[in-house]
C-alpha cells in the first residue's frame, strides 16, 4: 500500500509517495537521495540515522516514514547550510571522528544532546534528579552512548562536544 | 613501469599537523559510501538485491520455491544455482556462490532477489521457500575436535615451530606457569555494513563490470572476482572512495561481491543495489575464530625465561580455511632458549573467518601477556622487570637483530606517565568506594610489513601542481591525507599543491589497506614515483608529463628484522557489589616508527586501544552449535564498547624515525593499538580483585564476590 | 515485511474499534519495538493503527477516593516523562528507570505504553529460523539449552525461559502503579503486577491484554516509600544495554525499623518481578545486612540457573542489598 506524505528535509518541502513499509531512514536515503543520515544497523541499535525531527534527536531506521507525514527534518547536511556548525567545525579540531560513517549521526545526536543538556533534562549518570546539571564529561559520555563508533573516536568527539558546549 | 630504489624523504609536511581532507565532508554526511552514489555517477534507478540465506549448517538445497516471490509487486527476479550465472573458476569455496546445490555452512546464501524497492526485495526473499536435505554437521570448537594441522598459518607462516627442548626445560624449570587461556569469537562489526553497487556495461567491444565497493581494497576486489568471472583484470573496475570502517572485513572481497556480480549480470546494464544487513553479515563478511592457547612458561627464580611453549586451538570452515597465526607473536616477543609453538583447527561447517584487526597478535599477546603476568606473580617480580629481564638480543624467530626495539623505553616511559612506581605489588589491596581497583600492563608488539604490488603516478599539472594517484583506500585511517602529507615531502612542495586521487582501479595498483602496511607500501610507491619523477623531469617539469613508477626491494628486510613495539596501561574498578568491570584508564605507548601524521595517527592507536577494550569486556559471537550460526547477531546482543565505556584512554609515540624501513620513516600503526589491550585491562581486574580470568570478555558475573 | 495498510484514526475508542474489527491489525506507537519486529519478520501485522498523534501526552496529579494519584498519558515519550518534575521528585525510582535504559533518541521516541508492551530481547525470538515458543507457539523453546546469559532463573517454564525487558516496568511494578486500558468493552483500570504472566504454557501471551485493548494511561500511587526509591541496574556496558539484573526498591524506615518496603527485579523472569516474599520478611523489622540478605535469599529460594545464569542469583543479591543499604542511607540523613 502507498501513501502520500509530506516531509520537510533540510529546508525543503518534499511531497512524496511511500510504500507504507518504507523507513524514514530509506524514505530519505533511496527516495530523496539524502545520504547524511547513515544506515549502520537499521535496528536502532547504533544511532548513525539520528536526524533532528522536530527539534529533537531521532533515529530514522525505527520509523515509518507515513506516519511522520509534516515531520520537519534536519540532517548533519543541513546543519551545515550556512557553513559548518559549531559542533562539526568541533569535530574536524578535534578529530572526533575516523571513518565517518558514524559521524553525521554523533553530530546530529550532539546537537539535540546540548538542547536536552540546556533544557535541564537529566540523564542516568546525573546524581541530583531535582539539581542544577552540569554538563560534565561523565555526562556527556553518557548521553551520547547511542552512537556506537567502530572506530573508537569516543575521546575525539568527547572533546568536540566539550569544546562545541563551551561555545 | 619503472622499478625506483628509494631515498629518504626529508620531513617537512611529515610529522606535522594536518586536517584530515576529507573532514567536511565526513561531518556533514555528504560524503557518499558504496551504495550512496547515484546519479551523479553514472548510477541512474538501481534494483535493490536481497540475499536468502540457508538455515541449514549443511546439505543440499534439494527445491527453491520463488513463485510466491515472484507474485509479490516489485519483485524482478530470484536467482539461485539452477539459473545464476556460471563462474569459470570455483576454487574459492566462499565467493562461488550459487554455482551449485551444496550447503557448507548456515548463513551461506542460496538465492538472491531482485526487486524494485529494498521493501520489495526483503519481503521478496521472505518468500523464497528453500528446501534442504539436511545432513549432521560440526560447529563447536572443542579441545578434542581442534587436531588439523594446516599446511602454514595467516599469511603464510610457518605452522609449528620448535627450537632446543621444552619439555626438559619445563622439567627443570624454578617456576613453571601451565595455563589454557580463550579467546572469544569476534566480529569486525565496521559501522558501514558490507555494501557493493554493480553494473555491466561495454566499453568499445569489452564488456566491464563497475563497482563501487566497501572494500579495503579496490585492486584486491578485481584480482578475486575477474578470473571467476571469465574477465581480464581490466574489464573489472571497482571504486571505494568512502569506506566506512573495515578493521580486516573488508581485507578481501566476501561472497555478497560476488552475488552483487552476478544479479547485475542478469539486468542488461541495470545497476543493483547489494546492502549486507547487520545481522547477515555475522554470518558473510568474516570475524575472528575463537582461540585456545595452552601456554606454559618456564623460569628462573627471578623470572629469566628457560622454555616458551604456546600451543593453539582454533578453528576454520571447510568452505575455505584461514588459520589465524595465534602464536605468531610467542615466536618473537621474548627471549628463551627453548621456544615453541602451534596452531591446530577444527574444521567446522561455519562461516569463513577472515582478518579481524591483528589477527594472531591480538589473542596470541592476550594469552602471552596474562601467561607473564602470571610468571611474574609467581616469582614476585614487578611485571616491567620481569619483562625487561626477557628482552631478546636479537629475534629469537630470525636470527636477524632488530631495527628498533625500544619495548623497555615505551615500558619506561608508560610506567612513568601512569604512576606505576607507586602500584601495590599484591592484588586486592585498594579499594575506592564501592569499587576494588587495580593496575595492570602489557606488552604490544606487531611486524613492520610492505606489500608487493604497489606503484604510483605523478603527473605535472602546471603552475607547481601535482596530481599523485594510487589505488590505495582510505578506510578512515587518514590515508587520504598522509599520502598528501608524504607526496608533498617527496616532490618537495606543499600539501596544498598536490591533487591526490585514490581508491580506483584505474590507477595504479595498490595493496589492501591492512596489515598496517598501507601506509608504509602505498607511501613507499608514491616516494618511488616522485624521486623517479624529479630524475626524468626536474625540478621545473612541463606540464603533462608524468611518471608511474613502484619502488624496488628494501635490501634492508633481509638484514633485519622489523617490528613495532609498545606497552599498554590499564586501570581496572571492579564493583564490589555487582562484579562490573571499568577502565577508567588506559594508555598505550608505541615505537611505530616516524609518525606522519600527529592527529590521525593518535586517533588510530586510540582507536585501536578502544577496541582492546571492547574485547578485554564485551566482545562475543555467541556461535549456537546446534543450529551453527551465531545468533548474538546484532548490535545489541553484539556488543562493542559504547562512549560511556571510554573514559581516560590515551596513545603516545617516542619520537623516532624508521628511514631504514621506509623513505618517510613510518611502520605503521594501525593494529598495534588492539594488541595487548586485553591482556593489560585482564591483569589490571587481577590487581583488582585478586581473580585471575584467563579468558575475554570478562564479564560481571566472574568477578562477584 | 509484509505489505501493510496504516490507518490514523482521531480517538483512542476509533483506534481500539479499528483493531479489534481486524484480527491482523496492531497498534503503532513510538515504533521502537515493532518496526524493529516488522524488518525481522517477527510482526508480521496486515494494518497497523497509528495511535502516535493521540493527545494522550498529559502526566497530571488527581485525587481519587483511595488516596492521590500521578496519571501518565500512554504517549509521554520516555525522555519527557523522566524529566517531568513530578516525577524527579516523587518517583525517583521512575526517573531513575527510564534513564537506564535505551538511549537517547529512542527515549525520545518510545511512548510509555510502548515501554510496558515492549516484547522480550531473546535472540531466538529475534530470529525467525530459529524454534521460539513466544514467537511460534509450539516450535520449542532455543534458549532453553542455547544462549542463555539473559535467561530467568524465576517463574521459567519448560516453554519458555526468557526475561522482560523494561526498565520502567520494575520501577513501575514496585510502585503499585495501576495500568488504565481501553478495549472494546470499555475502560479498565489493571495493577501492574496483574498485567504481565509468567510463561506456563502459553508463553506467546506477555500481558493479560487482548490485541484490541489499548493502554491509555499509566497511573501512580502517592506514597511516602516511592518517594526514598531508586532504581539499580547491572549490565555489561555501562549504558545502552539491557540488564542482566535490576533492582528497582523503595525504603521507608522509622526508628531503624521498615515500615515499607517495595522491591521489584528486573531480568529474573518472564515478567518484572515483584519480591513481596522478601518484603514481608523485612517489613516492621529491625534493618540490618543480614536482615536483609536473609530476606533475599528467601526470595531466591525457587532460583534454577544454569551454568550461564548462575552469577544472577549473587548478582541480584547483593545489587539489592547495596541498592536497599543506600536507601537506609539516604534516609539517616
Amino acid at each position: 500500500m502507498d501513501a502520500q506524505l509530506s516531509l520537510t528535509v533540510d529546508g525543503t518541502v518534499h511531497s512524496l509517495t511511500v510504500d507504507t513499509r518504507t523507513t524514514l531512514l530509506d524514505a530519505l536515503r533511496e527516495r530523496l537521495g539524502v545520504i547524511s543520515p547513515k544506515k549502520g544497523c537499521d535496528h536502532g541499535q547504533c544511532g548513525s540515522c539520528t536526524v533532528l525531527l522536530d527539534g529533537r534527536r531521532h533515529l530514522t531506521c525505527l520509523a515509518l516514514a507515513v506516519a511522520y507525514d509534516g515531520a520537519e527534518i534536519v540532517t548533519a547536511d543541513g546543519l551545515a547550510a550556512d557553513g559548518l556548525h559549531p559542533v562539526q567545525q568541533a569535530f574536524l579540531d578535534q578529530d572526533g571522528y575516523q571513518c565517518g560513517y558514524c559521524t553525521p549521526g554523533q553530530v546530529c545526536s550532539a546537537v539535540g544532546m546540548l538542547d536536552e543538556l540546556k533544557e535541564g533534562h537529566p540523564s542516568h549518570v546525573t546524581e541530583d534528579l531535582v539539581g542544577e546539571i552540569e554538563p560534565s564529561e561523565v555526562e556527556v559520555r553518557e548521553r551520547m552512548s547511542g552512537n556506537l563508533c567502530r572506530c573508537g573516536a569516543y575521546p575525539g568527539i568527547l572533546a568536540a562536544v566539550c569544546e562545541a558546549a563551551r561555545g | 613501469m619503472t622499478e625506483q630504489a628509494t631515498r629518504p624523504v626529508e620531513a617537512r609536511a611529515i610529522g606535522s599537523h594536518h586536517d584530515r581532507v576529507d573532514g567536511p565532508e565526513k561531518v556533514t554526511g555528504r560524503a557518499a559510501y558504496a551504495v550512496e552514489h547515484g546519479e551523479a555517477d553514472g548510477v541512474i534507478d538501481p534494483l535493490h538485491v536481497w540475499l536468502v540465506q540457508s538455515t541449514v549448517a549443511k546439505g543440499r538445497v534439494t527445491r527453491v520455491d520463488s513463485a510466491a516471490s515472484l507474485a509479490h509487486p516489485g519483485v524482478v527476479a530470484v536467482l539461485d544455482h539452477t539459473n545464476a550465472p556460471r563462474l569459470d573458476d570455483t576454487d574459492n569455496g566462499e565467493l562461488a556462490i550459487l554455482q551449485d546445490d551444496r550447503v557448507g555452512f548456515r548463513g551461506q546464501i542460496v538465492a538472491l532477489v531482485l526487486a524494485e524497492t529494498p521493501e520489495a526485495a526483503r519481503e521478496g526473499a521472505a518468500l523464497v521457500a528453500v528446501g534442504y536435505d539436511q545432513e549432521p554437521h560440526e560447529a563447536e570448537l572443542r579441545v578434542d575436535n581442534a587436531t588439523y594441522r594446516p599446511d602454514q598459518v595467516n599469511p603464510a607462516m610457518e605452522t609449528d615451530t620448535d627450537e632446543g627442548d621444552v619439555d626438559a626445560a619445563l622439567a627443570s624449570a624454578d617456576v613453571v606457569v601451565d595455563q589454557d587461556y580463550r579467546t572469544a569469537y569476534e566480529h569486525n562489526n565496521p559501522l558501514e555494513p558490507h555494501a557493493t553497487l554493480a553494473w555491466w556495461g561495454q566499453e568499445g567491444d569489452r564488456e566491464v563490470l563497475s563497482m563501487f565497493d566497501s572494500t579495503q581494497g579496490v585492486h584486491g576486489v578485481v584480482q578475486a572476482l575477474a578470473p571467476m568471472l571469465g574477465l581480464q583484470p581490466e574489464q573489472v573496475r571497482v571504486r571505494a572512495p568512502y569506506v566506512g570502517g573495515g578493521f580486516g572485513s573488508k581485507g578481501e572481497a566476501h561472497s555478497h561481491v560476488m552475488a552483487a556480480a552476478l544479479a547485475a549480470r542478469t539486468t542488461h546494464g541495470r545497476p543493483v543495489k547489494l546492502a549486507v544487513t547487520r545481522q547477515q553479515m555475522f554470518a558473510l563478511t568474516g570475524y575472528r575464530t575463537a582461540t585456545i592457547s595452552h601456554v606454559r612458561l618456564g623460569a628462573a627464580a627471578d623470572g629469566t625465561l628457560v622454555a616458551i611453549e604456546h600451543a593453539v586451538q582454533e578453528q576454520t570452515s571447510v568452505v575455505r580455511e584461514f588459520a589465524e597465526q595465534t602464536a605468531a607473536p610467542t615466536r618473537m616477543m621474548y627471549a628463551a632458549p627453548n621456544r615453541r609453538t602451534s596452531h591446530r583447527l577444527a574444521r567446522l561447517d561455519v562461516a569463513v573467518p577472515s582478518w579481524m584487526r591483528a589477527p594472531g597478535e591480538m589473542p596470541g599477546m592476550f594469552a602471552h601477556e596474562v601467561a607473564m603476568d602470571e610468571l611474574a606473580v609467581a616469582c614476585g617480580v614487578d611485571p616491567i622487570v620481569l619483562r625487561e629481564r626477557n628482552e631478546p638480543d636479537i629475534d629469537p624467530e630470525s636470527g636477524k637483530p632488530f631495527h628498533q626495539r625500544r619495548l623497555v623505553e615505551c615500558l619506561h616511559r608508560g610506567a612513568d606517565r601512569f604512576g606505576w612506581e607507586d602500584r601495590p605489588p599484591e592484588p586486592r589491596t585498594t579499594a575506592d568506594g564501592d569499587w576494588w581497583v587495580g593496575t595492570g600492563v602489557a606488552s604490544a608488539t606487531y611486524p613492520a610489513m610492505r606489500s608487493p604490488g604497489n606503484a604510483a603516478r605523478v603527473l605535472a599539472l602546471g603552475k607547481g601542481r601535482y596530481a599523485v594517484s594510487i589505488g590505495a583506500v582510505d578506510i578512515g585511517t587518514g590515508a587520504r591525507t598522509v599520502l598528501t602529507q608524504i607526496a608533498a615531502d617527496a616532490l618537495d612542495v606543499s600539501p596544498a599543491a598536490i591533487d591526490l586521487a585514490i581508491a580506483d582501479t584505474r590507477l595504479p595498483a595498490a595493496s589492501v589497506a591492512g596489515g598496517s602496511s598501507g601506509t608504509s607500501s602505498w607511501g613507499t610507491a608514491i616516494v618511488a614515483a616522485a624521486q623517479r619523477f624529479r630524475a626524468d623531469h626536474g625540478p621545473s617539469p612541463d606540464a603533462g608529463v608524468e611518471t608511474t613508477a613502484s619502488a624496488a626491494d628494501n635490501p634492508a628486510e633481509e638484514e633485519f628484522a622489523f617490528h613495532s613495539f609498545g606497552a599498554v596501561f590499564a586501570e581496572a574498578r571492579v564493583n564490589r557489589w555487582t562484579g562490573e568491570v571499568r577502565v577508567p584508564r588506559l594508555l598505550g605507548v608505541y615505537s611505530v616508527g616516524r609518525v606522519i601524521n600527529p592527529m590521525t595517527a593518535h586517533s588510530q592507536l586510540v582507536g585501536g586501544l578502544v577496541m582492546g577494550l571492547s574485547a578485554a569486556l564485551f566482545e562475543t559471537s555467541y556461535r549456537d552449535a546446534r543450529f551453527g550460526h551465531v545468533v548474538t547477531q546484532d548490535l545489541a546482543t553484539y556488543h562493542v564498547a559504547s562512549h560511556a565505556d571510554v573514559l581516560d584512554v590515551d596513545a603516545e609515540w617516542l619520537e623516532e624515525s624508521d628511514q631504514v624501513f621506509t623513505p618517510a620513516g613510518g611502520r605503521g600503526i594501525g593494529e598495534i593499538g588492539i594488541v595487548g589491550t586485553a591482556a593489560a585491562v585482564a591483569n589490571a581486574a587481577f590487581h583488582a580483585t585478586g581473580t585471575r580470568v584467563r579468558s575475554i570478555p570478562i564479564t560481571a558475573g566472574e568477578l562477584l564476590d | 515485511m509484509r505489505e501493510l495498510e496504516y490507518l490514523r484514526p482521531d480517538s483512542a475508542a476509533a483506534a481500539v474499534a479499528a483493531v479489534a474489527d481486524r484480527p491482523g491489525a496492531r497498534f503503532l506507537g513510538g515504533g521502537t519495538n515493532l518496526v524493529d519486529h516488522l524488518k525481522l519478520g517477527v510482526a508480521s501485522p496486515e494494518l497497523l493503527v497509528d495511535i502516535s498523534r493521540l493527545p494522550l501526552t498529559d502526566v497530571e496529579a488527581y485525587d481519587g477516593p483511595d488516596g492521590s494519584w500521578l496519571r501518565i498519558g500512554t504517549n509521554v515519550r520516555n525522555s519527557d516523562l523522566a524529566a517531568h518534575p513530578v516525577v524527579r521528585s516523587r518517583f525517583p525510582a521512575v526517573a531513575r528507570a527510564l534513564l537506564a535504559g535505551a538511549s537517547g533518541q529512542l527515549r525520545n521516541q518510545a511512548t510509555t505504553g510502548g515501554n510496558l508492551l515492549q516484547r522480550t530481547r531473546c535472540v531466538y525470538f529475534q530470529d525467525v529460523t530459529t524454534p521460539c515458543n513466544k514467537r511460534d507457539p509450539g516450535s520449542g523453546c532455543s534458549a532453553l539449552e542455547g544462549y542463555g546469559r539473559y535467561n530467568a532463573i524465576l517463574g521459567a517454564s519448560p516453554e519458555c525461559v526468557t526475561t522482560h525487558p523494561s526498565d520502567l516496568a520494575v520501577a513501575l511494578t514496585a510502585m503499585d502503579a495501576v495500568v488504565v486500558v481501553l478495549g472494546p468493552e470499555g475502560e479498565r483500570r489493571v495493577p501492574i503486577e496483574e498485567l504481565y504472566r509468567l510463561p506456563g504454557d502459553r508463553p506467546e501471551l506477555d500481558t493479560v491484554l487482548a490485541p484490541s485493548d489499548l493502554v491509555t494511561a499509566v497511573e501512580l500511587p502517592s506514597a511516602a516509600a516511592n518517594e526514598h526509591a531508586t532504581y539499580t541496574k547491572v549490565r555489561d556496558r555501562a549504558s545502552f544495554a539491557f540488564a542482566l539484573v535490576s533492582v528497582a526498591a523503595s525504603l521507608d524506615l522509622a526508628g531503624g525499623v521498615v515500615q515499607d518496603v517495595r522491591l521489584a527485579w528486573g531480568g529474573v523472569a518472564h515478567k518484572p518481578w515483584r519480591a513481596r516474599r522478601a518484603e514481608a520478611a523485612l517489613r516492621d523489622r529491625p534493618f540490618d545486612e543480614d536482615a536483609l540478605r536473609a530476606a533475599i535469599d528467601e526470595e531466591l529460594a525457587d532460583a534454577t540457573t544454569t551454568d550461564q545464569t548462575a552469577s544472577k542469583v549473587p548478582m541480584v543479591r547483593n545489587a539489592t542489598t547495596m541498592t536497599l543499604l543506600r536507601l537506609a542511607e539516604e534516609a539517616a540523613r
